[in-house]
């Protein structure tokens, strides 16, 4: 039960198998996995701030999943619940992250003097170029958890520092609940603006309680960096801009993320990090990075090749319309992003997106003339 | 302060009152309201753990300026600080009776209750915010003085006949609760499970015009299902944010069924918004014996389920405690279509419905359009009156409607009605 761990030692009045939730027809990361007997271990427990086993796994029973998409089925509601819950998160995560161990360590790195290239991809096959991840400021719960004072608390924090920001990087918050209709307006046209979650799979995780209270959007006068504040996470990072120079995307990334991870040092807080599960975020598949570098990228021809998946496959990087994850591609331009977050760090994921998107150019300009791409194959990264 | 322990531990209070900065709402009532504590008049008062508890809670106090709901119209941060630690039995909390009321702001035209009990005990232990939603709500009952009258005894309805050239169907639903069990906004699956199998075994035990059978909703084919659905029986994951912002629809379909007589004309259905809704149905005007079956109905569930142990929650402030409070004390609605060409086009019609204390409806139920000239009509009132008078008021309120109607089609005038007096006091 999303903040106030109603319930659970009246909970355990019943046996085990009474509370056991149906998961016949569920398809997800925690229905395969979760078993009566792992659930008669999980539910005397709870973190210190109360988030119990039927909290994580709320979304996965009332969403039972679609035939095709494997979502994950569960949510975290502060740090902690990955160590209390480890007996369901751990074998969730080695699941969801290409067998990622209990024992793995995760590298960080946020240094974009060690991306190669990324600077050079062809402005008329890509038309944009993207990074986004997300940070968790530790000490508080996260989305699915948090008390309104604590989400108030995240978003002064995240005002003060943000307005702390110069340069480049200068800005403005925009909250959510006190924006003018014209502020709104410009927010959507700028593609900027978030809006309280449709989908299922985030409204049964409690996440959108209290909207539009606590949140808001942040972005620099350039409109190339963007913060938004309690939405999924506490802080979603995304450094963006047309064409294709993702060295100039990602510098920003990194250098807005350590001027940004400083400034809240400086208030006292860190952000939620440990050195197995990189950056801790409210969902697992989040985890490590948190990171998805993509491009919008203009390839009808290579898209309807035989072996667009497989290059996909080969590259570990997936496809998405450009309306993001869900939709549909339109006229050829595709979505194309790292499929890893966890287990890589930010420079080799972003030197994936670059390298991969680089051939994917490539392969598009032979088709275009007629010639073929067999050699251009890749190996499995 | 037990409590203040548990509440503090593990949400690190220094760092929340360190960042209560001047722009905050938190510091807009800290200063603004008079009933709060202001930080700096009263800090030498008050020893500093105190204050500091007092901070925090109205650092989570609700945003409710742009609210138009029963809950936002009640709570102050001086309620809210007094209810916010308090638990029931169950640990039901004051936050989570009100989540729905702060998710949904509300219409400027309608006004919705805003919060939802989560157990029996929620309206004595969260009292000081239910009391003024149900008088507000209810028309001034008051929980604290009064006592709701409960009648189910159909046979003093008189005149409840409808003329069918008007009338299309007649329709009475209630809930009950089983004691002892939560609510629907925070039973475990276990609760509810043990709900489903002390109704559905109950109900196995009706026999005659009432004999049926149990539809679970996991359960069906698909030929139940569209069978149901062609009965206008089925109900559905609840989609509306006032319902599922209350939690209502965890671990769907699990527990939740229909279960309906042979004759298809009493319906019950199990942990939808309520522990059970209770509906009795026919084509036609027959009111009077649509409310003897749902009486007599009512009656022998109520039996089935003693002889096992189990009650109806219920008592003489509250009547029948359900979880809505606008559906405390009868939770009855009684209604009908009803085709009212030439009323419904007078602009006295909404006076007049008013005086009789009734409401219409599209013909779809709430929040839906009526289509062509026919309504649902029914009563406006649930507490403070019985279900034999409320039934008799719906049925004195429809023959006027039909009375009226009658002489606009003959071109004679019509009377708007003295309005039905309110409850003793």
């Amino acid at each position: 039960m999303p903040f106030g761990n109603t319930h659970n030692q009246l909970k355990l009045n019943y046996s085990s198998d009474q509370e056991f939730p149906d998961l016949s027809k569920h398809n997800n990361h925690m229905a395969k996995i979760l078993t009566p007997e792992m659930y008669a271990s999980l539910r005397d427990k709870e973190t210190p701030s109360g988030f119990t086993v039927d909290d994580v796994i709320q979304t996965g029973v009332d969403n039972p999943g679609h035939p095709f998409i494997m979502t994950v089925g569960c949510v975290a509601g502060d740090e902690e619940t990955y160590e209390v819950f480890k007996e369901l998160l751990d074998p969730v995560i080695e699941d969801r992250h290409g067998g990622y161990k209990p024992s793995d360590k995760h590298k960080t790195d946020i240094n974009p003097e060690n991306l190669q290239g990324g600077d050079d991809l062809d402005p008329n096959y890509v038309l944009s170029s993207r990074v986004r991840t997300g940070r968790s400021v530790r000490g508080f719960c996260l989305p699915p958890h948090c008390s309104r004072g604590e989400r108030r608390a995240i978003e002064d924090l995240s005002i003060q520092s943000l307005d702390s920001l110069d340069g480049d990087l200068k800005g403005t918050y925009y909250a959510l609940k006190n924006m003018t209709d014209d502020e709104q307006q410009q927010l959507i046209d700028d593609h900027f603006l978030f809006d309280k979650p449709v989908s299922p799979l985030l409204l049964a995780s409690g996440m959108a309680r209290d909207w539009p209270d606590g949140r808001g959007i942040w972005h620099n006068d350039n409109k190339t960096f963007l913060v938004w504040v309690n939405e999924e996470d506490h802080l979603r990072v995304i450094s963006m801009q047309k064409g294709g120079n993702m060295k100039e995307v990602f510098n920003r990334f990194c250098t807005g993320l350590t001027k940004i991870e400083s400034l809240f040092k400086d208030r006292g807080h860190e952000f939620m990090w440990n050195e197995h599960l990189g950056y801790v975020l409210t969902c697992p598949s989040n985890l490590g990075t948190g990171l998805r570098a993509g491009v919008h990228v203009k390839i009808p021809n290579v898209s309807k090749h035989e072996q667009f998946g497989e290059v996909l496959k080969r590259l570990r990087l997936q496809k998405r319309g450009t309306g993001g994850v869900d939709t549909a591609a339109v006229g050829g331009v595709f979505d194309i992003s790292n499929a890893d977050r966890l287990g890589f760090s930010e420079v080799e994921l972003v030197q994936m997106v670059v390298d991969g998107v680089r051939l994917l150019v490539d392969m598009e300009k032979r088709l275009e003339a007629g010639q073929a791409i067999d050699d251009l194959m890749p190996e499995q990264k | 302060m037990a409590s203040f322990t548990r509440m503090i531990a593990g949400r690190n209070p220094a760092v929340l009152l360190a960042s209560l900065g001047a722009g905050t709402v938190a510091a807009g009532f800290l200063l603004s309201d008079s009933s709060a504590l202001s930080a700096e008049g009263k800090k030498s008062l008050y020893p500093p753990r105190y204050q500091q508890h007092h901070l925090l809670i109205i650092a989570d106090f609700p945003d409710l300026r742009k609210h138009n709901n029963c809950m936002a119209a009640a709570l102050t941060p001086a309620i809210y600080a007094k209810l916010r630690d308090r638990v029931t039995p169950q640990n039901w909390t004051l936050d989570q009776s009100i989540q729905t009321g702060v998710d949904n702001p509300g219409h400027p035209f309608i006004k919705t209750v805003g919060c939802v009990a989560g157990d029996e005990e929620s309206y004595e232990v969260f009292a000081e915010l239910f009391d003024p939603i149900i008088k507000d709500r209810h028309n001034g009952y008051d929980p604290r003085t009064m006592t709701h009258p409960t009648d189910l005894d159909a046979s003093k309805i008189t005149n409840g006949v409808f003329d069918e050239k008007y009338v299309l169907s007649s329709r009475v639903r209630t809930g009950r609760s089983i004691r002892g069990l939560s609510l629907p906004p925070a039973c475990s699956r276990s609760e509810r499970r043990e709900v489903e199998r002390v109704v559905v075994t109950a109900l196995a035990g009706l026999k005659g015009e009432l004999t049926g059978r149990y539809y679970s909703l996991g359960d069906m084919t698909e030929q139940e299902q569209q069978q149901l659905i062609d009965e206008h029986f089925l109900f559905d994951k609840p989609v509306s944010p006032l319902l599922t912002s209350a939690f209502m629809a965890r671990d769907w379909p699990d527990a939740r069924g229909i279960w309906h007589n042979n004759e298809k004309n009493f319906l019950i259905w199990v942990n939808e918004e309520d522990h059970t809704r209770v509906i009795s149905m026919e084509k036609g005007g027959n009111m009077k014996r649509v409310f003897e079956r749902f009486c007599s109905g009512l009656k022998q569930v109520e039996q089935l389920i003693h002889e096992r142990g189990w009650e109806f929650m219920w008592n003489e402030r509250l009547g029948y405690i359900l979880t809505c409070p606008s559906n405390l004390g009868t939770g009855l609605r009684a209604g009908v279509h009803v085709r009212l060409p030439n009323l419904s086009k007078d602009t006295r019609f909404s006076k007049i419905l008013d005086n009789l204390r009734l409401q219409k409806r599209g013909t779809g139920g709430v929040d839906t359009a009526a289509t062509g000239d026919t309504f649902d009509i029914s009563n406006n009132d649930r507490l403070g009156k019985s279900e034999v008078e409320l039934v008799q008021m719906l049925v004195d309120g429809v023959n006027y409607l039909i009375d009226c109607e009658k002489r606009l089609e003959k071109g004679q005038d019509i009377k708007v009605p003295s309005p039905v007096a309110q409850f003793k006091k």
